[in-house]
C-alpha cells in the first residue's frame, strides 16, 4: 500500500493507505476527523470541502494518496487557541446554519472565497458558494454571515 | 403566577443565538455515520435495477468469497426474522389495499432501488465491492409509472391484490349540485403536483450495537422519529420493545424523509442479531434518491363555482395520489391530510374532496415538508388566481371578498375544522405595502404595453395550514395509528441547573434554544443553565417526535406546563422554608416571596438544594425535583400569511426569475425571531424549488432518470434572491403560549406564489397554466403555443427533463 505523509490541522500523519481510499474517508474513518462530512457521491453538495494547500477541494474527489506531502485544513482546525474564526462566529450570530450538516463545507468554501475576494458583494458570495448545497437555510443567512465575517477579517487584518 | 404572565418576558421574543451551534461550527458533531464500534461490520444493499420483476434466484456465493466479507443474506434467508412486514400506521379506509412490504424483497421487486439482498463486510468499501458480485436472476415484469394507466389495472404492481387502486377517500360538505349548477362562473383546471426528492443533506445511516447475552440492542439512526421507530421495530421484528433503545444523534435535516421506519433499520437489527456484532449502514446519495421516500406526486383536478361578483360558492378537488410501490409509515395519509385544506382561508357553501391512492412501480411516497398541505395550497391558490383572471378581477380583491374576516374568528370551515384565530387582512396589507404592490402592478402594465422582452408577473398566495399535529382524538377519527400528544419532564438539579426532557426530536430546528427560552422565563433561571435532552429513548422514554410543525405547538407547551407544575410543586417546600402559608407565597423571576414581606424570599435554586437534601421538608412531602406533563392539544394550530412574488419572465428564452419576494407570516407568538426567520427562509426555497426546478422523473420502464444531484436540480445560493420576511402576531387561542408552528409555512406558501407570478407575467399571451417545474423550456413553449407558432411534435405533457430545463 502506498505511504503518505500529510499535515492535517497542524498535525503530521504518516500512514499506509489503499490507493483508492478517498481523502474524506481517510479523514473520517482512519483518523476519526469526523468534522468533515459526506453528502453525495457526485461532488455536488460540497459538505466534504477542506483546504488543500490553501485551496478548497472536495475531499470526496481527492484520493488520500493525492494529499501526500500537502497541508490540509478542516473545520476542526479552524479555531485558533480556542478562538473561533470570524466565519464560525458569523455563521453562529447570523443563523447561517440549521441542521449544520453542510456547515463544515460551507465555512471552508467561504474561507477560500474570502481569501480570493476579501470584500464580496451578495452576488459574489452566492456565486462563490455555488458548489455547496444547503437544504435548511435558504442561503440568505449564510450570505449575511460570509459578508459579516469578511468585514471582521478586514478589520482584524488592518488592526 | 409565573414570569410569563406577570412580568415582561425576559427570554421569549429574543433572538438568542443558538445553543446548538458551537459543536456544529467546529465539527464536534455526532452524526450516525461518525460512530465506530469495536468489531463493527458494514452493510451494503443489493438493490433492484428493474422497476418490476420476479426474483428467480439470488446467488451471493461469489460475494462471500470477496476479501473482508463476513456474510450475505437474501430476502428468503431473513424471512423468519420478522414478526411482520414493514409498518404502515395510517390505513386511511377500512378497505384500503395494504400489500405486504418486507424489508428485503422475497419474490418480486417493485421499484428500482427495492432492496433484494445485503452483504456484510469488514469495511464499507469491501461491502460495496462484494455487493457487485451478487447475481440476481430477474424475470422482467411490466412497469407502470403513470397513475392513470395504473388505474386501468392492465399491469398490476401487486398481482395478488387484483388492483392498483389503494383507496378512495371522500369528504363532501354542503349542497354541491346546487352550487355548481347555479353558479355564474365555473373554472376547471388540472394541475400536476410533481414528484419531489426530499434530499436532506445528511444521508440516512443506521448503526446497531447489540448485547447478545441479554438480548439488548441500541439502534442509532438518522431519524426524526426515535420513539415511533422503537415501537414500530418492536412490533415488526423479533426484538422486544423494552430491550430496544433508539438514539437519534445529531441528525442532518429530514423534511419528512426521516419520518419513517425503513427496511435498512429492520435489516440492520436482524443482521446484528444474527452475527452478534455491531453493524453500520450509510446511504449513498444515489441510494437516497431511490430508496428514501419521495414527496408529492399528485394529479389534481380542481373546480370552483362562483358568482359573477367573485363570491365562491363551492370547490371540488379530485386527486390521484401516487403511493409508489408500497405503503411506507404514513404514505396513504399524506394526501388525505390535505382533505381539510382545499378550502384554505375562504368561505363557501359547498366542498368536495376525493382522493384516490394509486400504486405504481416507483419509490414509495410519504411525508415531505408540508405533507399534503403544500399540494392543497398549490392547487387552491392557483385555482383562485385562475378564477380572478376569468372574472378580470385583481387576485387580492377576489381573495378579500371570500376570506374569513378577522372578526369572524373562531370560524368553522366548510371542511369541518375550526380555525381559532387569524387576521388575513393585516398580513395582506403589510405584505402589499412591503412589496409595493400598486407600483409593481403599474410597472407590469407599462411593460406589457411596451411589449418588453422581459415581462413582469405578480404571484399571490394567501395560505393557511393546519399544523401542530395533533389532537389525538382527531387522529383517531382519521384512522391514524397513534396519538398526537407530546411529553416533557422539567427537572431541577441539586446545583440549581435545569434539565428538560422532551419527546420531540430536533434535526436542525433549534429546539434546544427555543425550549430553553421558554423554561428560562417559566423558572426564572439563566438561559445557559438549561440543558434540553432529546433523541434517546433511554433518556426520553416517552414521545412522538418531530414533524408536522408540532414540536413547539405541542412539545413546547408540554414543557411550559411541566415547568409551571414544577414551580407549584416547589412552592410547598418554599413555603415551609419561609415558614409561611403556601397561599402567601408567590413566585416570580426565579424567586419565591412571601406576599407583603419582600425580605422573606428564597430562590428556586435554594429550594432545589433543600429538596435534594430533604432534611427539612413538610411531613409527607415527596422530595421530587422534577415535574412532567403530557400535552394533548385540543385543536390544530393555523398559521397563515400572505406571500407575494414578483417574477420576471424572459419571453425569448422562457427563463423565469424571482425579482423580489415578500412574505408576512402569522405564526402566533414568536419565541425566537431569528429561528423563525430561518425556518421561513429555508421553507421558501424548498417551495420555490418545486415551482421552478425540482422534479423526479421516471422513464416508461420505471428507471429513475433523476437519480443523483447531478440530474435532480437542488437549488444553490445563486439561484435564489434574498427575501423580505415579516410577520403579524395573532396568538393561537388553543394553547397557553399562543404559538402556532412555523416549520412548513414557507414551503406551503411559496410554490403557488411563484407559479401564479410566472403565469401572470405571460397571461396576455393566452397562457393560463405552466406545469411545474416552470423550466425555461416549458415557459417558452407555452408562449410559443399560444402565439400560434408551429411546434415540433413534443407536447408539453410528454417532456422529460423539466427540472433540468
Amino acid at each position: 500500500m502506498p505511504a503518505i505523509s500529510v499535515e492535517i490541522d497542524g498535525v503530521n500523519y504518516e500512514d499506509e493507505v489503499e490507493a483508492r481510499l478517498l481523502l474524506v474517508y481517510y479523514l473520517r474513518d482512519r483518523l476519526g476527523l469526523t468534522g468533515t462530512n459526506v453528502g453525495c457521491d457526485t461532488s455536488n453538495c460540497g459538505t466534504c470541502t477542506v483546504l488543500l494547500d490553501g485551496q478548497s477541494v472536495k475531499s470526496c474527489t481527492v484520493l488520500a494518496v493525492q494529499a501526500d506531502g500537502t497541508e490540509i485544513r478542516t473545520i476542526q482546525g479552524l479555531a485558533e487557541n480556542g478562538e473561533w474564526h470570524p466565519l464560525q462566529e458569523a455563521f453562529h450570530t447570523e443563523h447561517g446554519l440549521q441542521c449544520g450538516y453542510c456547515t463544515p463545507g460551507m465555512i471552508m468554501s467561504s474561507l477560500d472565497l474570502l481569501q480570493e475576494n476579501p470584500d464580496p458583494s451578495e452576488e459574489e458570495v452566492r456565486e462563490g458558494l455555488e458548489g455547496n448545497l444547503c437544504r435548511c437555510t435558504g442561503y440568505q443567512n449564510i450570505v449575511k454571515a460570509v459578508r459579516k465575517a469578511a468585514g471582521e477579517m478586514k478589520e482584524g487584518a488592518s488592526a | 403566577m409565573t414570569a410569563v404572565e406577570d412580568a415582561p418576558s425576559a427570554q421569549i421574543g429574543q433572538a438568542r443565538h443558538r445553543k446548538e451551534d458551537p459543536k456544529l461550527v467546529t465539527g464536534q458533531t455526532s452524526w450516525t455515520d461518525n460512530i465506530q464500534l469495536p468489531g463493527m461490520l458494514y452493510m451494503a444493499f443489493v438493490r433492484s435495477s428493474m422497476a418490476h420483476a420476479r426474483i428467480d434466484g439470488v446467488d451471493y456465493s461469489a460475494a462471500l468469497e470477496q476479501p473482508g466479507v463476513i456474510a450475505a443474506f437474501s430476502g428468503e434467508d431473513l424471512a423468519d426474522d420478522w414478526a411482520g412486514p414493514l409498518p404502515c400506521a395510517w390505513p386511511v379506509t377500512p378497505e384500503m389495499v395494504h400489500p405486504d412490504h418486507w424489508p428485503l424483497a422475497k419474490d418480486e421487486v417493485r421499484y428500482v432501488g427495492d432492496a433484494v439482498a445485503v452483504v456484510v463486510a469488514r469495511s464499507r468499501e469491501a461491502a460495496a465491492d462484494a455487493a457487485e458480485h451478487v447475481v440476481v436472476d430477474y424475470e422482467p415484469l411490466d412497469a407502470v409509472v403513470d397513475m392513470e394507466q395504473a388505474l386501468e389495472d392492465s399491469t398490476l404492481v401487486h398481482s395478488d391484490k387484483g388492483t392498483n387502486e389503494c383507496f378512495v377517500w371522500n369528504l363532501d360538505s354542503g349542497d354541491l349540485d346546487d352550487a355548481f349548477e347555479n353558479a355564474e362562473v365555473v373554472v376547471k383546471r388540472r394541475f400536476i403536483n410533481q414528484r419531489l426528492i426530499p434530499t436532506a443533506i445528511e444521508p440516512r445511516a443506521v448503526v446497531v450495537a447489540p448485547v447478545p447475552a441479554s438480548g439488548q440492542y441500541t439502534l442509532y439512526s438518522a431519524t426524526q422519529v426515535p420513539h415511533i421507530l422503537r415501537t414500530m421495530l418492536a412490533m415488526t421484528t423479533g426484538v422486544s420493545e423494552e430491550k430496544l433503545r433508539i438514539v437519534a444523534p445529531d441528525v442532518g435535516g429530514g423534511f419528512g424523509s426521516k419520518l419513517n421506519v425503513y427496511a435498512e433499520e429492520s435489516v440492520a437489527l436482524a443482521v446484528s442479531s444474527r452475527l452478534k456484532r455491531p453493524v453500520k449502514w450509510t446511504e449513498s446519495r444515489s441510494e437516497n434518491y431511490q430508496a428514501t421516500i419521495h414527496g408529492r406526486d399528485q394529479i389534481q383536478d380542481m373546480e370552483v363555482a362562483a358568482d359573477a361578483d367573485g363570491r365562491i360558492r363551492a370547490i371540488r378537488a379530485d386527486l390521484k395520489a401516487d403511493m409508489g410501490a408500497y405503503l411506507q409509515l404514513v404514505t396513504p395519509g399524506i394526501p388525505v391530510l390535505g382533505a381539510f385544506m382545499y378550502c384554505g382561508i375562504y368561505k363557501m357553501d359547498a366542498y368536495s374532496f376525493t382522493c384516490t391512492g394509486v400504486f405504481t412501480t416507483k419509490t414509495p411516497t410519504d411525508a415531505y415538508r408540508g405533507a399534503g398541505r403544500p399540494e392543497a395550497t398549490f392547487a387552491l391558490e392557483r385555482l383562485i388566481d385562475e378564477l380572478a383572471a376569468e372574472l378580470e378581477m385583481d387576485p387580492i380583491e377576489l381573495r378579500k371578498r371570500n376570506w374569513i374576516k378577522h372578526e369572524e374568528f373562531p370560524s368553522d370551515t366548510i371542511a369541518g375544522l375550526t380555525y381559532d384565530s387569524g387576521n388575513y387582512e393585516a398580513a395582506t396589507e403589510k405584505a402589499m405595502e412591503l412589496f409595493g404592490y400598486d407600483e409593481l402592478r403599474e410597472e407590469q402594465h407599462r411593460r406589457r404595453e411596451d411589449g418588453d422582452r422581459v415581462q413582469l408577473g405578480i404571484g399571490v398566495s394567501t395560505y393557511t395550514e393546519m399544523c401542530g399535529l395533533a389532537p389525538s382524538r382527531v387522529l383517531g377519527s382519521l384512522d391514524y395509528g397513534a396519538g398526537g400528544w407530546e411529553s416533557a419532564v422539567v427537572r431541577m438539579l441539586p446545583t440549581g441547573k435545569v434539565e428538560v426532557v422532551t419527546g420531540t426530536s430536533p434535526h436542525g430546528q433549534g429546539h434546544e434554544t427555543t425550549f430553553s427560552q421558554i423554561v428560562a422565563d417559566d423558572l426564572g433561571v439563566d438561559f445557559d443553565d438549561i440543558e434540553i435532552l432529546h433523541g434517546d429513548t433511554k433518556v426520553s422514554p416517552q414521545g412522538l417526535d418531530t414533524y408536522g410543525s408540532r414540536s413547539l405547538a405541542v412539545g413546547g407547551i408540554a414543557i411550559h406546563m411541566a415547568s409551571e407544575r414544577l414551580v407549584e410543586q416547589m412552592k410547598e417546600a418554599a413555603a415551609h422554608m419561609l415558614e409561611a402559608a403556601i397561599d402567601d407565597v408567590e413566585f416570580e423571576g426565579g424567586t419565591f416571596r412571601v406576599k407583603g414581606s419582600p425580605e422573606a424570599s428564597t430562590t428556586i435554586q435554594d429550594v432545589a438544594l433543600g429538596l435534594f437534601t430533604a432534611h427539612d421538608l413538610p411531613d409527607g412531602f415527596e422530595p421530587s425535583l422534577q415535574a412532567e406533563c403530557t400535552f394533548d392539544p385540543e385543536n390544530f394550530s393555523f398559521p397563515h400569511g400572505t406571500h407575494l412574488a414578483a417574477m420576471e419572465v424572459d419571453t425569448e428564452t422562457g427563463e423565469a426569475k424571482v425579482r423580489s419576494y415578500v412574505c408576512v407570516d402569522d405564526v402566533g407568538t414568536i419565541i425566537n425571531p431569528q429561528v423563525v426567520e430561518g425556518q421561513i427562509h429555508g421553507g421558501l426555497v424548498q417551495g420555490i424549488a418545486q415551482a421552478l426546478w425540482e422534479e423526479a422523473i421516471y422513464d416508461d420502464a420505471g428507471n429513475l432518470v433523476t437519480g443523483s444531484i447531478v440530474d435532480y436540480y437542488v437549488p444553490g445560493a445563486p439561484d435564489v434572491p434574498s427575501f423580505t420576511t415579516d410577520h403579524t402576531v395573532t396568538p393561537a387561542t388553543s394553547n397557553p403560549l399562543g404559538v402556532k408552528g412555523v416549520g412548513e409555512a414557507g414551503t406551503i406558501a411559496s410554490t403557488p406564489a411563484i407559479v401564479n407570478g410566472v403565469v401572470d407575467a405571460i397571461r396576455h399571451f393566452g397562457v393560463n397554466d405552466i406545469r411545474m417545474p416552470c423550466s425555461p423550456e416549458r415557459v417558452w413553449r407555452a408562449i410559443q403555443d399560444r402565439e400560434g407558432h408551429t411546434q415540433d411534435d413534443t407536447s408539453d405533457q410528454e417532456l422529460e427533463g423539466g427540472g433540468m430545463g
